[in-house]
Parts: structure tokens; C-alpha cells; sequence
């Protein structure tokens, strides 16, 4: 792959997560994200 | 010494609510709604953010379709800036396998079989972190973080010993699983001993995901052929068993910068915005 084309292609890998990152904040998912992690997750340590 | 002080930093940024420790309890604040980048469990007593493995195993059913674009965009964002050199300088777990490979033994390199066991990660990647818990969201409408709970040894340490030892009531609720996650941490421990960092490179589903981003991230090695020599320190000196004058920016290659020192002509930069494609280097190519 010619160097050109890599750049171009990160570009619009980091566009790509940028967006998603954007689409899923503006969706609520972190509050889903941190309703998991504020509570001590049992599978997590090995007791659920 | 810059990068052991960066994975020094990175594991007390991330776990840098200490009374947690002492009072048994974990963080609940806002922050955990944001992911590290690196391998560190959400339920460790210091933890201010959350683990993106853990994220996207729980996410899976639990947000409207059924895929977080919140985990995967994050994954994306940071693999395709920085790949695997989020392993090689911001991961507590791999940091503890670093300095557990510096207690004097026999070290295990190049060994044949490293070559297949690499790929056992993007295995645990799609069945335990992607399959299963889709599995059990369909069978039973309830998500089973499978890699967290049958594997991580990074939670075990983290968050189940510590947890389990300040908690009355999670030590008497220990049982097989338990014991089970233990001898997986056990495993690891003993293995890091003997082999660089044996957890990241054959099992870790984060490393994985990173590792299909290291040949495109911003963040990469060059290694310059007019400079080569073809001497073959790089290739000694890279704990992983990669040869960065050959292959540079492999799946494989954590960004630990060794290849960069111990090359005498500088022919090896790490940095941003450098791309090689695998076996671009004709005198490499004709010299094999």
C-alpha cells in the first residue's frame, strides 16, 4: 500500500471513531458504560 | 527509563482512588463512564475509569443496537492513532509482566510455537468477548461478560484479590470460579517470569484490537533501508520475536522503542505519521 493511501485510509479510520464515538455520546451509551462500572461486577472478580 | 515512568504514571492515573484500597469499596463517580485505554478492571477498588473490554462485553444488549458505538468508536479512535503502543506504555498489566520478565531465568524466545499462539488472542477476542456474551443476551436477555469472568487475570488481581480480602461477604462467596481465576492469574504470573509478556501477546483481546490497527496508526516505526546495515540488532534486541527492519509495524509489535536504541546507524525511528508495508526493504528481501 502506497504511503498516500495509508494516510488516507488512518484518516478516515480516526474519522470513522470519531463519528461512532460522537453517535454513541450523543445516544446516552456512557451513562450504559458507567451503570456497569459503578457497581462491583461478581463475573468480573471471579464470585458471579 | 521515559517509558517506565509512562506505565508507572498510566497505572496510578488510572487507579488513582486510593482510599478504595482501604475502604473495599470502588469508585461511583462520573468518570467511570469513560474507558482507559489500556487493560484495567472497572471493579478495582482504584479504578476512576472504566475497562473498553469490560465496556463492550456489557454492552452487548445492553444499549438500543445492540452494539456500543461509544466502546467501538473509542477503540477505533485510539487504535488508529496510537495501535499497540497503547500496550507497550499504558497498560498496568502488561507493565506487571515487564518487571515480573526481569527476575533472572531462563528467558523462552523465538520459539516456533509463538508464531501460532499469537493468534489465540483474536480468538478469545471474537468468542469470549464478542460471541458468548451475544450468546447469552439471546438465550437468556442477560449479558455474561465471558472473557471478564472466565479469563481476565487482570481483574482477578486488580479488583478480586483486593476485593476479596477487604469484603467479608465476597470472601464468603468465593468458590471454583474463583479458584479457577486464580490459577489463570497463577498461570500468567509464573509465565511472565520466563516469557515477555505472555498474557498481551497470546491471549489479551485488547491487544488484538490494537494489534489490527498497528499497521495504519498515526503512531509507528520506520525503519530507513538507505540506513540499514542489516546487522540484526533491532531483531535481537525485540522481546516480541519481530525483526523491525523487516516488518516494522506488525501486529506484534508493542512500540517499546528497544529496536530504536540499540540500533547503531539510527536507521529505526519511532514517531508519528511513519508507514512501511511489510518486506519493503529490497536489501532485507535479497538478504533472505
Amino acid at each position: 500500500m502506497m504511503r498516500s493511501r495509508r494516510v488516507f485510509f488512518t484518516i478516515i479510520l480516526m474519522c470513522a471513531g470519531a463519528l461512532m464515538l460522537f453517535a454513541g455520546i450523543v445516544s446516552g451509551e456512557p451513562s450504559s458504560v458507567m451503570r456497569k462500572a459503578v457497581y462491583i461486577c461478581l463475573e468480573c472478580i471471579g464470585i458471579g | 527509563m521515559a517509558r517506565r515512568l509512562v506505565q508507572l504514571l498510566t497505572a496510578l492515573i488510572y487507579n488513582i482512588n486510593i482510599k478504595g484500597f482501604f475502604a473495599g469499596g470502588i469508585y461511583k463517580g462520573r468518570l467511570k463512564s469513560v474507558c482507559v485505554p489500556g487493560l484495567n478492571c472497572y471493579s478495582c477498588p482504584g479504578a476512576v475509569g472504566s475497562c473498553p473490554v469490560g465496556a463492550l462485553q456489557s454492552s452487548v444488549g445492553a444499549v438500543r443496537n445492540g452494539i456500543s458505538f461509544y466502546v467501538i468508536g473509542f477503540l477505533i479512535l485510539t487504535g488508529s492513532i496510537f495501535g499497540r503502543f497503547i500496550c507497550g506504555w499504558a497498560c498496568p498489566f502488561g507493565f506487571l509482566q515487564e518487571l515480573l520478565h526481569k527476575i533472572p531465568s531462563p528467558k523462552l524466545r523465538k520459539k516456533r510455537a509463538f508464531g501460532v499462539l499469537k493468534y489465540i488472542k483474536y480468538v478469545v477476542l471474537a468468542v469470549f468477548v464478542l460471541l458468548l456474551p451475544a450468546y447469552f443476551f439471546i438465550r437468556d436477555g442477560v449479558t455474561v461478560p465471558a472473557f471478564c469472568k472466565y479469563i481476565c487475570p487482570a481483574g482477578t488481581l486488580e479488583a478480586g484479590v483486593p476485593l476479596v480480602l477487604l469484603n467479608e461477604s465476597l470472601y464468603q462467596s468465593i468458590g471454583r470460579l474463583f479458584s479457577w481465576k486464580l490459577l489463570v492469574l497463577a498461570a500468567a504470573i509464573v509465565l511472565s517470569v520466563f516469557i515477555y509478556r505472555p498474557f498481551c501477546r497470546f491471549v489479551c483481546p485488547l491487544g488484538a484490537v490494537y494489534a489490527l490497527f498497528n499497521r495504519v496508526s498515526v503512531f509507528g516505526i520506520k525503519s530507513e533501508e538507505d540506513k540499514c546495515t542489516l546487522c540484526g540488532a533491532c531483531a535481537r534486541a525485540c522481546k516480541s520475536d519481530i525483526d523491525p527492519s523487516v516488518n516494522p509495524n506488525s501486529g506484534e509489535c508493542i512500540r517499546c522503542g528497544d529496536c530504536v536504541r540499540v540500533c547503531p546507524t539510527g536507521a529505526i525511528r519511532l514517531g508519528a505519521m511513519y508507514f512501511n508495508k511489510p518486506g519493503d526493504s529490497p536489501k532485507r528481501r535479497d538478504a533472505r
